[in-house]
């Protein structure tokens, strides 16, 4: 069984289209959406959750007024700026800001402070027309979506295992910190989608970096390449001197869009020219995924 | 005033209105441009400031002095992030798990614990078009943005209009970005995902009690689910940028909308006057 994730530095590039036409195109395998924070791919497979589980990432500390003597140690200590005076002399914790570390819990010397287990967001397991499906929605605002990356990933390799699917292909969050580096770690290839532009070409840069930093093979497709030619011949270049396969450059098509909108992955939706191109990276993709073996 | 641009769902266009509003208000006003998508910064690409000073930045992780350690396992036992594993007659530490928070080497009964540094990334300092220009660049490999998003926000010149360039997403680094904002800027598309991602990053506001409003970009590529939205919910639309092939090429390029095309100057600065007066 391998996994492949799709990510890209930048966000907007196209990873969630990739995606869903992915999982359109391919067999055997289940769908897993990382990206926690701002999940989309749902909107597009459209699943029937089977099952749905609640995610505590963390502990939040609360202060009990009734026990608490004013003194302000906690304050003192704590490093995430996260427990304020109030103008009456009541200290209070803001749980946005904290990051449940403890360090007041333990310092109190009147035991005025809890530690509870914060509840930061729920995962599923869903059934879809394109096969199993696990999700996830971190909570507004919250931490530690690296590690409700992790939990999901662990349940889609599971299901994987359990149905005797060969493929685990993952969406994956923008940027390169926690929940990227937890959507990386132990997969078979990156498929890195980046935009011709200079925030796209430098934030692949980055992203490729990443992927090598934790020993992961990567695979790179341009998205719009024909916005920017030059700019797609830089990234052709760039990926050669790397030895990064290129897997294919998808044109602007406003039928992209327009699938979107009509909630469909872009091979059920249109014919296209990025249809087309699509279906040659995933034939791509394929072929490599089977060559790079174990 | 400090504005912050956030969105949500990444590619919008926060960078674009982040550094066009700052460009257009310059001219009348000083402006202090902070750029926290610490992960994938972008905004210099299109101010293209003089980096004039560079400043490392780290994290306080636990360096255990072996001669004074009895092992009792204290440490590893406070560690919230389970970055300190005790052993029989060893102490491992894991950079990557630590949030830096002390407990350890304050917590430690034999003062065994010192706290070092360890680079996370840097910040670097500018100026462009007499702006005042700051962003953080994270480490290869660091998975922690938000701390060095503090260090970023440490640098805020208040005698200044401060403009925020927050990251992609609704979680901590978006959090740490935004808040203490007068208000937000919320930039979306209309189109499904656009706006899924805009009903979050309106909830992460309302919980951070910031007030905010919409930018539309692309404003004719979908449909009006978007508009129909912000008017449930009241949330002004200040401003709607249609597609144009041109800006996407002048993007491309790390080029500005208000160089392709100099009346949304006048555009972007009535978007600032309609957030000011939103304000009073």
């Amino acid at each position: 069984m391998k996994q492949l994730v799709i990510i890209s530095g930048k966000g907007g590039t196209g990873k969630t289209i990739l995606s869903a036409s992915f999982a359109s195109l391919a067999r055997n395998k289940v769908m897993v959406d990382c990206d926690v924070d701002a999940a989309n791919l749902y909107m597009l497979l459209h699943p029937e959750i089977q099952e749905s589980h609640e995610f505590s990432g963390g502990m939040k500390a609360r202060i009990d007024q009734n026990n608490c003597s004013r003194c302000g140690e906690c304050q003192d200590h704590c490093r995430f700026s996260a427990i304020h005076e109030k103008k009456d002399g009541e200290f209070i914790i803001d749980s946005i800001s904290c990051e449940g570390c403890g360090v007041c819990y333990h310092l109190c010397p009147v035991e005025a402070i809890k530690m509870k287990k914060s509840l930061s967001g729920e995962w599923f397991v869903s059934r879809t027309k394109y096969g199993p499906f696990v999700h996830a929605r971190l909570g507004i605002g919250e931490e530690n979506s690296g590690k409700l990356v992790t939990e999901v990933r662990k349940k889609a390799k599971e299901l994987a295992e359990k149905n005797k699917l060969d493929l685990v292909i993952i969406d994956g969050p923008p940027g390169i910190g926690c929940p990227v580096i937890a959507s990386l770690s132990g997969t078979h290839m990156a498929l890195i989608v980046t935009e011709p532009t200079l925030a796209g070409i430098h934030d692949m840069e980055r992203v490729a970096q990443t992927a090598h930093h934790f020993k992961i093979s990567t695979a790179c497709c341009i998205n719009k390449y024909d916005i920017n030619p030059e700019n797609s011949a830089i990234i052709e270049n760039w990926c050669q001197k790397n030895s990064i396969p290129l897997m294919g450059k998808i044109p602007f098509d406003e039928d992209v869009t327009h699938s979107m909108v009509n909630l469909v992955p872009l091979p059920e939706y249109s014919n296209s020219a990025a249809s087309k191109e699509i279906k040659s990276i995933w034939n791509n993709i394929k072929k490599l995924i089977v060559l790079r073996g174990e | 005033m400090i504005v912050s641009i956030a969105s949500g769902k990444g590619g919008t266009g926060k960078t674009t209105v982040a550094v066009n509003l700052a460009l257009s208000l310059a001219e009348n006003q000083p402006i202090q441009f902070l750029d926290c998508d610490v992960e994938e910064p972008n905004a210099h690409f299109f101010l293209r400031p003089e980096i004039t000073k560079r400043k490392e930045v780290s994290l306080p992780i636990p360096e255990i002095m072996e001669d004074k350690c009895t092992f009792c396992g204290e440490c590893a036992e406070v560690c919230a992030y389970n970055a300190i594993a005790v052993l029989k007659d060893n102490v491992l530490v894991f950079p990557e798990l630590c949030h830096g928070c002390g407990g350890c080497s304050l917590l430690c009964p034999e003062k065994a614990i010192n706290e070092k540094g360890q680079r996370i990334g840097d910040i670097e300092f500018g100026t462009a078009n007499d702006i005042q220009f700051i962003h953080g660049k994270l480490d290869i490999g660091q998975a922690m943005s938000p701390p060095l998003i503090r260090q970023v926000k440490k640098h805020m010149n208040s005698t200044r209009t401060i403009i925020i360039d927050a990251p992609p997403g609704t979680s901590c680094p978006v959090v740490e970005s935004v808040k203490g904002s007068d208000y937000s800027l919320l930039v979306t598309e209309p189109t499904p995902f656009g706006l899924n991602d805009l009903r979050l990053a309106v909830e992460t506001l309302k919980k951070l009690d910031i007030p905010c409003g919409v930018v539309i970009n692309r404003s004719d590529i979908g449909d009006s689910q978007v508009e129909e939205y912000c008017h449930e919910q009241h949330i002004p639309i200040l401003m709607t940028i249609p597609m144009d092939r041109k800006f996407a090429v002048a993007y491309s390029k790390g080029e500005t909308i208000i160089k392709t095309q100099p009346d949304y100057r006048e555009k972007f600065q009535e978007l600032f006057r309609k957030i000011a007066a939103i304000k009073k």
